[in-house]
């Protein structure tokens, strides 16, 4: 957990091998995602086998790792090992359906856990379906054993996407501010973790605030606000060497970065001669486009998935609403008229919906409507959420959730999860309190 | 025990700090209770505990406002006085929020006040290159309670002597 010192090395040989085997079936089991799903599929997921003993542990954990996963997308209901009739003990067993039947599971997974030639450890599973008593899934992964559970996420993944039909979201990260002290003394430091909370560390060592980290869609850099400088500042931090650098020299505050689709370049607000406009910047030449010169405040630019367009929040109207623009800052035109305030808008990876903090009476909800402001949607709401980000498959939303003060140490800031659906609300488990998380994409 | 005297009004803060002197002296019923802070007289012109003390470094903004009140005007007022009284002076101004409103709008609106209180002292007479701003969002509250006497006390744009002070 010291700063920068968890220089990325997720990034070592990891192999994929589909295994050979009987072709999918027209399997019964699947899962329907845009029918909302209240009832999780029952999965048996069996402790992985070890060819060779000295395996055993990290063959236990990798499938731990798969079950977690599962069980707190809601989407599946990971049954308990201890109501496992039949002990599978080898990877190459067909499993006697009926046992599994009896107990009442769908879905069976079977898997090993191997260091393999150069010191790789290697896992290898099966996905059963057992009403149609076929398997339909079988792959192997392997990388550097350190990344043992990335073998798990990858392996959660590739099951969450057979059964629903979408990308899973489980081999990824999280970066975030992790908060500590009174609210009137916070320390703030970068930091970030695995999507499941494992791995957490700290980026910077609290010295200096640090604000609204947000992932570059390369997966290796984040960009954030930083007051290391006199004037606060937007910075790009480099996960592979630890470096960070500041996007350029503004007389004013620059705030609220985010990363364009390609990752060169980085949407921002910048105060100039009082007032807060959004800018572009391309990295490469550090040349600043300005986009928007109304006398309101125009803050919190999130692009499209493609680039074309930006959303973003503005009070130019009198109170904070969401406006649409093009890339080149044309058509400005707003898209929220519901009651309260609404900011913090961040366009969905699949494009189809933007996420909103809105602020109502005393409360503060996360919602989402359509890129033409139809269809509004409340997902949470309490004393205060805010900042939604979206999972990279867009079927599940972080936020921060902070708790009343009610005494000198203030109120607490946790990052929660929801799903789009409205549903499977939980906590998200970080190492002290935690506020403004920003999902990377899928790992690479 | 602080919590008891939480509805106070900002005005307030300094009877709070008495009444509580009052509470830990109740064994000496006729001693005069004073509050901390030196008395006026003590403090020597130009310095920084001269401007907090005698001048006010802070005024206050009515809800998602970057309008400044009657109220912030007299205190900007006397805060020009002030510089103009003692030129070495370059301040920094803080701009805060409370804490509902979302972070990012949260810098803007306090950058927002902070350049309020600038523009009125420059428009008193005040060189501009004597004032910085800084906007601190809600990040960093004076009052950490959610009740409205702390969300006030938190909207606030606070005067920080940068340099050029006596000491």
């Amino acid at each position: 957990m010291t700063p920068g010192s968890r220089a990325v090395s997720l990034w070592a040989a990891l192999v994929l091998v589909v295994l050979a085997l009987a072709p999918a079936a027209n399997a019964s089991l699947q899962i329907k995602l845009d029918e909302g799903v209240v009832q999780p599929i029952p999965i048996a997921i069996t402790d992985f086998a070890a060819p060779n003993p000295r395996d055993q542990q990290v063959a236990a954990d990798v499938a731990g790792v798969i079950r977690s996963d599962l069980e707190r997308s809601g989407l599946f209901m990971p049954l308990d090992r201890a109501s496992f009739i039949e002990k599978i003990a080898s990877f190459g067993t067909v499993p006697n359906f009926n046992s599994w039947r009896v107990i009442k599971a769908e879905g069976l997974v079977t898997g090993q856990a191997m260091i393999v030639a150069g010191g790789l450890l290697q896992v290898d599973f099966r996905l059963w379906d057992i009403f149609a008593e076929k398997q339909i899934v079988g792959m192997s992964f392997k990388t550097t054993p350190e990344n043992w559970r990335r073998l798990g996420h990858l392996v959660a993944d590739a099951i969450y996407e057979r059964l629903t039909g979408e990308k899973g979201y489980f081999d990824s990260r999280i970066v975030f501010i992790s908060e500590s002290g009174p609210k009137t003394k916070r320390r703030y430091r970068l930091s970030i973790m695995d999507q499941d909370g494992a791995n957490p560390s700290f980026l910077t060592n609290g010295e200096h605030i640090v604000l609204s980290p947000r992932f570059s869609p390369t997966t290796q850099a984040i960009t954030y606000m930083s007051y290391e400088r006199q004037v606060p500042s937007v910075f790009v931090f480099d996960l592979q060497t630890g470096q960070r650098e500041v996007i350029g020299q503004y007389a004013g505050m620059t705030f609220a970065p985010r990363f364009g689709p390609d990752g060169n370049r980085v949407l921002f607000s910048y105060s100039r001669d009082n007032n807060v406009d959004i800018y572009a910047v391309d990295l490469r030449s550090r040349r600043p486009v300005r986009l928007t010169s109304d006398p309101g405040i125009d803050t919190s630019p999130t692009y499209s998935p493609d680039g074309t367009r930006i959303v973003f929040n503005s009070d130019r109207g009198g109170s904070p609403q969401l406006y649409v623009m093009g890339a080149d800052g044309s058509g400005q035109s707003r898209i929220s008229f519901g009651q309260g305030r609404y900011t913090t808008p961040v366009w969905s990876p699949r494009g189809d919906l933007i996420a909103f903090t809105r602020q109502s009476g005393q409360s503060f909800s996360i919602g989402v409507m359509r890129p033409d402001g139809q269809g509004e949607r409340i997902l949470t709401t309490s004393f205060s959420d805010e900042g939604p980000t979206w999972s990279p498959n867009g079927r599940v939303i972080l936020f921060t959730r902070t708790t009343p003060g009610r005494g000198s140490a203030g109120g607490s800031s946790s990052i929660w999860s929801i799903d789009l659906t409205g549903r499977n609300l939980r906590r998200v488990i970080t190492p002290g309190d935690a506020s403004d998380p920003a999902w990377s994409p899928l790992n690479k | 025990m602080l919590r008891f005297f939480g509805s106070l009004k900002v005005a307030g803060l300094l009877l709070v700090a008495s009444t509580l002197a009052a509470c830990s002296t109740t064994e000496q019923p006729t001693a005069p209770v004073t509050p901390t802070q030196p008395s006026a007289s003590a403090i020597k012109p130009g310095t920084a505990e001269d401007f907090r003390v005698n001048v006010g470094d802070t005024v206050f903004f009515d809800l998602d406002q970057h309008a400044l009140r009657a109220d912030a005007q007299g205190v900007l007022q006397k805060q020009a006085a002030w510089l103009q009284k003692f030129p070495a002076v370059k301040l920094v101004v803080e701009g805060h929020c409370d804490e509902r409103g979302t972070r990012e709008y949260n810098l803007a609106l306090g950058d927002r006040r902070a350049y309020a209180v600038k523009e009125y002292l420059v428009s008193l007479g005040i060189d501009a290159a004597r004032l910085q701003t800084k906007s601190y969002g809600k990040e960093r509250p004076v009052c950490a309670e959610s009740d409205e006497n702390c969300w006030q006390q938190n909207r606030r744009g606070y005067s920080v002597i940068l340099s050029g002070a006596s000491s």
